[in-house]
């Protein structure tokens, strides 16, 4: 990300200004969110938290411009995603990166086309400089040597890892990622976190994780959002969430974080 | 999460019927409306910068050469079975020399368009719905409208121009072919001159007919990548396909179905206005 950016920008990167969303026909209404507000932060890690069906994955289709709000503003860097033509939308999704639940990479293509199809198609960089670049990212996310395979023949943790390549190859300003950790096993979770941690602090992007990989995923959360029926709660950290008064966070609590819930006072603070 | 059931609640059962209709037709509105963008925005990728080549050669072998050998037996057991007929009715009359002329206007026509349309909507349009399906459904076409790459351009537009090129040279292929098939069953067979075959073809086929072929077979190939293309690409709005791999599969088997009525109707549609 440029220098220039960084300095000028807004402390807020992405804000929900009064943002409703239903799906369905008219006769059969399903309100996935009501109303909701919240601010993400420049340069930090937000974890969009909740239950299944709680409309996690819609907001960040609604950040991309992937889907429309019913009513309301989606702000990033003040400007109405919402209001934006298809020209101005794709000019602005070039700021984004995203990191799919499936990863969401392309069947036919190798690792290598995958990672260099964002720098093909949106950059005017020489064949030369997009194998140099890319074999740098395949170097950096330790995939050396895969970058002629096929995504069916990779695991799932690599994956994720070759997602993050393509998501992060155009400089992105914002990444989002989509449940990133799903159908992993708890030791390549915890190993993807510190890598999804490791990147954001070098490169300083804001990272926007959708995720319901509870108590986990807020090991790495500069700040949190639970998603519940609806409405929003925004946390600076897991012990806020922890001694909340609100009865469905102090139930959201004890479902999902029962270990956690469980220990002595002194120790959550640690 | 708030739900609420107008249909259930609200309406008596003497609405309930006209909430259904209505829902209905918005339904094949809306349909309508983003199948014509679809088509629009597909258009129109063809000529945005940069082109796609190499994706066109891909799908040009796919669609094109990869369809030669189905349209080679259909177009010739096609005309092989047309030699035999004709011969069969014209010999009534003592008419045989007028088997070419019937061989050659029923296949440049109508029956090379045609089959050639459904062999590539069953070989290489079902396989488009599918494929495009499948990336829509395991969100490989978000990804792309999320690195700002415009899909039609990148995706479907290449497949428009392939199929645009393929199917009117798999038609005059198929012509070609049945013709042949046509004079083998006649002439080889059952022993019509082969001049009077070949010259009854020759007086009778005129530039109009030549020219309605080519017209029906463009008008074909656009119906069909788009009905197959396009269902592949709303697979998530569709009503009643469900959701997953078995969405995919009862779209692309709508798609197939669709098409093919489609190219149908438009068959008969062409001949009226263009005879």
């Amino acid at each position: 990300m440029p220098d220039s950016i960084v300095q000028n920008a807004p402390e807020i990167a992405i804000e929900f200004d009064q943002v409703s969303k239903s799906f369905g026909q008219r006769t059969r209404k399903h309100l996935v969110l009501n109303e909701i507000s919240f601010t993400i932060p420049r340069g930090l890690t937000t974890v969009i938290a909740g239950g299944s069906g709680q409309g996690k994955s819609v907001t960040l289709k609604l950040i991309l411009g992937l889907l429309y709000p019913d009513s309301g503003r989606i702000l990033v860097d003040g400007i109405n995603v919402p209001s934006l033509n298809k020209r101005e939308l794709l000019k602005l999704r070039t700021r984004f990166g995203v990191l799919f639940q499936g990863s969401a990479l392309f069947d036919s293509l190798t690792v290598f086309e995958n990672i260099a199809l964002p720098l093909r198609e949106r950059t005017g960089m020489s064949e030369d400089e997009i194998r140099a670049r890319v074999l740098a990212t395949l170097d950096q996310l330790d995939l050396t040597g895969h970058e002629e395979k096929f995504p069916a023949q990779l695991s799932g943790g690599m994956k994720k890892r070759v997602g993050l390549a393509r998501a992060l190859q155009l400089e992105p300003e914002i990444v989002l990622f989509d449940e990133p950790t799903t159908g992993l096993d708890p030791v390549m979770t915890r190993e993807i976190y510190q890598l999804f941690d490791h990147m954001q602090k070098q490169l300083g992007y804001t990272a926007v994780i959708v995720s319901h990989d509870i108590p986990g995923v807020f090991d790495i959360a500069d700040q949190i959002i639970l998603l519940n029926k609806g409405e929003v709660d925004v946390f600076g950290d897991v012990n806020e969430i922890v001694h909340s008064e609100k009865p469905y966070i102090r139930e959201f609590a004890e479902m999902t974080m029962g270990d956690l819930f469980a220990r002595p006072e002194e120790e959550k603070c640690h | 999460m708030a739900e609420t059931t107008i249909l259930e609640e609200e309406s008596s059962a003497f609405i309930r019927p006209f909430v259904f209709l209505g829902d209905q037709f918005l339904y094949i509105v809306t349909d309508l409306g983003r199948m014509g963008i679809f088509l629009f925005s597909s258009l129109v990728g063809i000529f945005r910068h940069p082109f796609r080549f190499r994706e066109l050669i891909k799908q040009l072998n796919f669609i094109g050469a990869g369809s030669l050998t189905v349209i080679f037996f259909t177009a010739l057991s096609s005309g092989m079975v047309l030699g035999l007929q004709g011969y069969y009715s014209l010999h009534k009359f003592g008419a045989e020399g007028m088997l070419g002329s019937a061989v050659s206007l029923t296949l440049i026509m109508e029956l090379g368009p045609i089959l050639t349309a459904l062999m590539v909507t069953g070989r290489a349009g079902s396989a488009m719905c599918a494929e495009i399906g499948i990336m829509r459904i395991s969100e490989q076409i978000d990804a792309l409208e999320c690195m700002a790459i415009d899909p039609f351009r990148y995706l479907i537009s290449p497949k428009f121009l392939a199929v645009l090129i393929s199917v009117p040279l798999l038609t005059a292929v198929f012509d070609v072919v049945g013709i042949f098939g046509g004079y083998l069953a006649g002439v080889g067979l059952m022993g019509v001159n082969s001049g009077s075959f070949l010259s009854g073809m020759q007086q009778s086929v005129t530039n109009h007919d030549i020219r309605l072929g080519v017209i029906k077979s463009f008008a074909f190939a656009l119906l069909l990548v788009w009905i197959c293309s396009g269902r592949g690409y709303f697979v998530q709005q569709i009503r009643g396909a469900g959701f997953g791999a078995e969405s995919v599969s009862k779209v692309t088997t709508q798609a197939v179905v669709l098409s093919s009525i489609s190219v149908l109707i438009f068959d008969y549609l062409l001949t009226a206005v263009l005879l």
